[in-house]
């Protein structure tokens, strides 16, 4: 499916903004969540041009799974060891678990519900994670109420992520040419929530 | 039916010709090539002058267009012979051997003379590139050998180089590094075309790296080529002295890199192949504009 300019215009706008946050948005931070959210806008800024380059069949490639998990682990990684001191080492040893869990389970075959077991385990505590934690310490007042932005952009990509799951599901919500449509301008929404939320929060 | 004026004809015969004359100079390439001088020149991060400046920019464009004419007058014969290239105003037979010839040569002397008038330095450096690619490049190797794609890639690397040398008036380790990027940069672009127009390669006589080594060690050139050039252009950046900022940004892409040239090795394909070269083409522009601010 061909990838129409104004499709382009955002994925590359997507680009310059995951590029933006890990240059400049991330300074002045510890060594551990610059790490994280490298990782995280990294994935997402080499993505975008990959999806530029290669067109929307780069997502049906088995290594898309693993790669996705990516962004939502570190990104959660990230605002816990922000946020949640007392949880950093048992997060930080959930999202190495999870990977390699979900890399095991994506790259041997298996006729069992494991593997969709271990991504919805995954992909649930740390998309949870994102959506409700800056959420909860914006209302609490810990953080500026900007910082909400970050759960709402969260809250999208977890959207896109069902989308996509049911699609592969073989029981889509939407039609797969809907969803392609849809996908870069979700994932610039995503992006620049993300952006907005960490500058203003 | 009225005669036209002779001054309509004359513009009319001008426009034509200029029509003609513009893809002799590739017009993309040129660009990336003139960007990488122009990123070399801010690579220093010192004061702009603004004279220096404002002279490499036609300078280093018509030493590299007049390069790229002369190529087209010798590669004539091997360009029409080939699909990807036979439509060429050259091969087309649409303008005379001689007359490219003409254009090249004027284009070139007078690109390499503004270039010595600048700076003797920066001068001899943009000639060092017209020779490797003229002279080394297309008329003594490429016909013999499929590592004349090693000159091809020094000379591409001369701009770049040139205009570091004008900028801090002499040859030192960044430009370099930042030359060396280019130069491994260079055979991922090359290479790629060379797997993709392999039969228009054999048609035309051309030795490749394809029909002397194969497939599989074509496609690993390749890795490891992007893999040199995004490790050099990483360590130019640190050596020119980036934000920690820029640097998570270079080491990003230079991830994004070798994931595809590992991929390019595992799983090679026609389709991997393709992206590795447009994403490294990406991947150069991109870090150039990183090492200017």
């Amino acid at each position: 499916m061909k990838i129409s300019s104004l499709n382009r215009i955002l994925l590359f706008a997507t680009v310059f903004l995951a590029a933006y946050q890990i240059a400049i948005g991330i300074d002045q931070m510890d060594n551990v969540p610059i790490i994280a959210y490298t990782i995280a806008f990294g994935v997402i800024l080499v993505a975008g041009l990959l999806l530029v380059i290669l067109g929307f069949e780069v997502l049906d490639a088995p290594i898309v799974v693993i790669i996705s998990t990516i962004i939502p682990l570190s990104l959660a990684m990230g605002l816990v060891w922000q946020h949640l001191a007392s949880l950093r080492t048992s997060y930080l040893v959930f999202a190495i678990v999870g990977f390699l869990a979900v890399t095991v389970t994506r790259s041997i075959t298996m006729q069992n519900k494991l593997p969709v077991f271990v991504i919805a385990i995954v992909h649930g505590i740390s998309g949870m994670t994102i959506f409700l934690l800056p959420i909860i310490i914006a209302a609490k007042g810990e953080v500026r109420p900007g910082f909400a932005m970050v759960g709402i952009g969260g809250a999208l990509i977890g959207m896109g992520g069902l989308l996509l799951s049911f699609l592969k599901t073989g029981k889509p919500i939407l039609s797969k040419d809907r969803i392609m449509k849809l996908f870069p301008a979700l994932l610039f929404l995503t992006t620049a929530l993300f952006v907005a939320g960490f500058m203003y929060g | 039916m009225q005669a036209q004026s002779p001054i309509v004809n004359r513009q009319s015969t001008i426009g034509n010709k200029i029509r003609l004359y513009l893809p002799l100079i590739k017009s993309l390439q040129t660009s990336l090539l003139l960007l990488t001088g122009v990123a070399g020149y801010l690579s220093a991060h010192t004061q702009v002058n603004w004279t220096d400046f404002g002279q490499m920019l036609p300078s280093l464009f018509l030493a590299i267009a007049g390069s790229t004419i002369l190529n087209m007058w010798w590669d004539q014969d091997i360009d029409a012979k080939m699909k990807r290239t036979h439509k060429r105003p050259t091969s087309a037979g649409q303008v005379t051997r001689d007359e490219v010839f003409r254009l090249g040569m004027a284009v070139s002397v007078i690109g390499i003379g503004w270039a010595l008038m600048v700076n003797w330095l920066y001068g001899i450096v943009v000639f060092a590139g017209l020779f490797f690619d003229v002279v080394v490049y297309s008329m003594w190797l490429k016909r013999r050998t499929c590592w004349s794609i090693v000159w091809g890639g020094i000379s591409g690397a001369m701009p770049i180089l040139a205009g570091r040398v004008l900028a801090v008036g002499q040859i030192d380790l960044i430009g370099i590094l930042l030359a060396s990027a280019v130069l491994f940069w260079i055979p991922t672009h090359t290479l790629t075309f060379s797997l993709k127009f392999f039969d228009d390669y054999q048609n035309a006589g051309v030795p490749t790296f394809p029909s002397t080594y194969g497939e599989a060690v074509t496609r690993f050139a390749i890795a490891l080529s992007s893999v040199i050039a995004a490790l050099t252009m990483g360590l130019a950046a640190v050596w020119i002295g980036v934000t920690a900022g820029v640097l998570r940004v270079i080491i990003v892409l230079s991830a994004g890199l070798f994931f595809l040239a590992v991929t390019t090795v595992f799983r090679p394909s026609d389709r991997v192949n393709f992206s590795l070269f447009k994403y490294a083409s990406m991947y150069m522009t991109f870090a150039m504009l990183l090492i200017i601010p």
